[in-house]
């Protein structure tokens, strides 16, 4: 059942959601790559309750002019309409007013979406069954999807896509940059409002298939994931793409694998579990990975101590270290160093000693300043820098009776 | 408006949404001041998982239960979102982003999943609440405030609402100089030994159980838009935080009178017959509040001064 759901074998609804769905996951993710740069991921979320009163207006205007309320096309162009005007608001509180951004996304968030709601309560009373088709806009219903809505849904996905692929230069750049971009003669507003519309647009066509509530997970988690696995714009928006549309993909076939599974809060589970993964395993960014860091580092710290205080003929008394040196050859389990360990010891002793010799010449500052304990002389000097601070060091001198 | 109908079906709902308005606004004042206003945001979204997994233990719609379930979910979230801050080391707003989204869908996940046809929980309910259901029967009119027996049929909402919103004029008035200075100066307030993180902490669980009690009785978008609005309005008004709070609470208060009547009343004046949301009201109510305060409020410009 699941193969053939991915396979697409589920029959013409099935694939039509799950063509849609993948469409709409890759225009999330890149879109909201910008989002995320810019530090505004939750700016989607005003955006996105806001379009519920243009939808309840749409179906009323419509009602009223006589046509059936749920044409989808004027549905959405309603619901693109408000949250337009939503975002507006978001932008005016947050440059007029001394209120921070993020009390600005909340209030219109509130604001809007309890005025949709009181909006649909006036539809529920106008006229009575019509109606059956808003809630659906909440948390989104693929049951009944016909192939206008796909098509609708396709090209307005691909148009989205289309024009952040022209605008990823001036995105990006405003994203990092605000000033730089400013001082180069971009409108930096403009291009902020630009990157806004384009999430508004890909959370207008996604309010079919997940609804409006968790098309902020498609425009957030994708990104978020993505900048895990690369430090290079192009990269996290290809990733962050990818990430939407196997997320959209994968989430629509296993509710129509399920036909009880909504599909939007499937889809949001699928990109959440990218997400963790991502968290964990990523190369240097993952939590993985910096937990093996932070214990190369201690093995290294506890390696060197050691054998410091093995030139030095003290007692270890770190259980750890001498598990290291015992694990290495370098000591017996008595804490005695073996021959090995005795050379390795007297190394790092005069280490010590050369790096002590090159901290205090001026003429060593450039490599001194790299000096943290742990780095080994030979990656800094030349052979023969080393051998003249030795000359300095002198050899073993016997002792004066 | 006669008592005999007033009170029965209007007073309590009345009540509980004033109540529900000034305990979330009075939390907001200082979250939208640590600019952690989408916190209530978040709480109110990661609520209906919390519920539907009391609901999938315990087996039964009963409230403790629940309000339980909820405040776990409220921390958890909280919890969430730090982690995944500090471990992936991501902005705040995406962090909270990934943790409410992903919580509330699997919670409309498992209500789907589960067999909860037969009893009243969903994913509406839990957006617009039911303030104009919780109706006193047993009231006849305004004399029933004196009447014991009356009394006793009280919604239990209101009940739970009023101790909410003391526990948190308590928490607020306790800790006044510490929330006050750790706000505006948390290095400061850090130096004189105060535990501010610990104090960070508090001001979210209090902010989460005035979003779970009122969410229980109003529904979601109440809370969030009490949580920011009456605040908000409120911070474009004045620049004491004293002044603040007592604008934040008329402005609370406005929204919900306001808001339930026009939702009551509004539509019979325009001819309409049935009644709409009142939940959705007073959220609209709150925001053209903010929209007048953005417009004339005298401290509304950052620079703070007073226009002249």
């Amino acid at each position: 059942m699941l193969w053939e759901a991915i396979f697409l074998q589920l029959g013409y609804n099935a694939t039509l959601v799950t063509i849609g769905a993948c469409f709409l996951g890759i225009a999330a993710g890149v879109t909201g790559t910008f989002l995320f740069l810019r530090k505004r991921s939750l700016v989607s979320d005003a955006i996105s309750h806001a379009t519920l009163p243009g939808v309840a207006l749409a179906f009323i205007v419509m009602v009223s002019l006589g046509g059936d309320g749920r044409n989808l096309i004027g549905l959405l162009l309603g619901s693109a309409l408000s949250a337009g005007f939503g975002l507006l608001c978001v932008s005016w509180l947050t440059r007029q007013t001394r209120l921070a951004e993020d009390a600005a996304i909340g209030s219109v968030l509130s604001v809007f979406f309890g005025f949709g709601i009181v909006l649909l309560t006036v539809i529920q009373s106008m006229s009575s069954g019509r109606q059956a088709g808003l809630e659906g806009f909440l948390l989104g219903s693929t049951a009944g999807m016909l192939w206008s809505d796909a098509v609708v849904i396709a090209v307005g996905g691909a148009l989205t896509l289309a024009v952040v692929l022209v605008l990823r230069r001036p995105m990006g750049l405003v994203a990092f940059d605000p000033e730089f971009a400013a001082a180069n003669g971009m409108n930096v507003t403009r291009i902020d409002l630009t990157i806004m519309a384009l999430a508004m647009a890909v959370t207008v066509v996604g309010l079919k298939i997940v609804g409006l509530i968790l098309i902020v997970a498609m425009l957030i988690i994708p990104p978020v994931s993505a900048r895990f696995w690369t430090d290079r714009t192009d990269r996290v928006t290809l990733l962050a793409g990818i990430t939407g549309g196997v997320s959209g993909y994968v989430g629509a076939a296993l509710s129509a694998a399920a036909p009880s599974v909504p599909t939007g809060p499937i889809i949001v589970l699928v990109s959440f579990a990218i997400f963790a993964v991502s968290l964990f395993f990523a190369p240097t960014r993952g939590v993985l990975a910096a937990v093996l860091r932070h214990l190369k580092f201690q093995h290294r710290v506890h390696m060197r101590q050691g054998l410091l205080a093995l030139a030095q003929g003290q007692p270890i008394y770190e259980k750890l270290t001498l598990r290291l040196l015992l694990h290495a050859g370098l000591a017996r389990a008595d804490g005695v160093p073996t021959e090995t360990g005795r050379a390795r010891a007297a190394k790092a002793l005069r280490d010590e000693k050369r790096w002590e010799v090159v901290r205090t010449d001026q003429a060593f500052e450039g490599a001194a300043a790299l000096y943290d304990g742990l780095r080994e002389i030979e990656t800094v000097l030349t052979e023969d820098q080393i051998g003249e601070v030795d000359r300095r060091i002198g050899g073993p001198q016997g002792v004066v009776a | 408006m006669s008592g005999e109908e007033f009170v029965p079906l209007s007073l309590t709902p009345l009540l509980i949404g004033m109540f529900a308005a000034v305990a979330c606004a009075l939390p907001g004042n200082f979250l939208v001041l640590r600019k952690q206003a989408l916190i209530g945001d978040a709480i109110s979204h990661v609520v209906l998982p919390g519920i539907v997994v009391a609901f999938l233990v315990t087996g039964t719609v009963s409230t403790w239960p629940m309000m339980i379930g909820a405040a776990v979910a409220a921390v958890v979230a909280v919890g969430l979102i730090e982690a995944i801050r500090r471990l992936g080391r991501i902005e705040p707003g995406a962090a909270m982003g990934v943790t409410f989204t992903s919580m509330f869908a699997g919670g409309v996940l498992l209500l789907e999943q589960s067999d909860t046809s037969t009893v009243h929980l969903d994913v509406e309910h839990a957006l617009y609440g039911n303030l104009e259901s919780l109706i006193w029967l047993d009231a006849v009119g305004w004399q029933s405030l004196w009447d014991p027996a009356a009394l006793a049929g009280l919604p239990n909402e209101l009940i739970r609402m009023g101790l909410t919103l003391i526990v948190v004029v308590c928490f607020v008035w306790l800790f006044w100089r510490p929330l006050k200075l750790s706000t505006f100066d948390e290095g400061f307030a850090r130096t004189l030994g105060m535990r501010t993180g610990v104090l960070g902490l508090a001001l979210v669980v209090i902010a989460a159980i005035a979003a779970v009690a009122a969410f229980d009785a109003v529904g979601s978008i109440i809370v969030i838009a009490m949580f920011i609005c009456p605040p908000a309005g409120a911070r474009l008004m004045t620049n004491r935080l004293e002044v603040q709070i007592v604008w934040s609470v008329i402005f609370a208060l406005m929204s919900a009178i306001l808001g339930y009547f026009i939702a009551g009343y509004g539509p019979q004046w325009l001819g309409a017959e049935n009644a709409v949301s009142a939940a959705g009201m007073i959220a609209t109510v709150s925001g053209l509040i903010l929209a007048l305060a953005a417009l004339f409020g005298p401290c509304r410009k950052r620079t703070g001064a007073p226009a002249v």
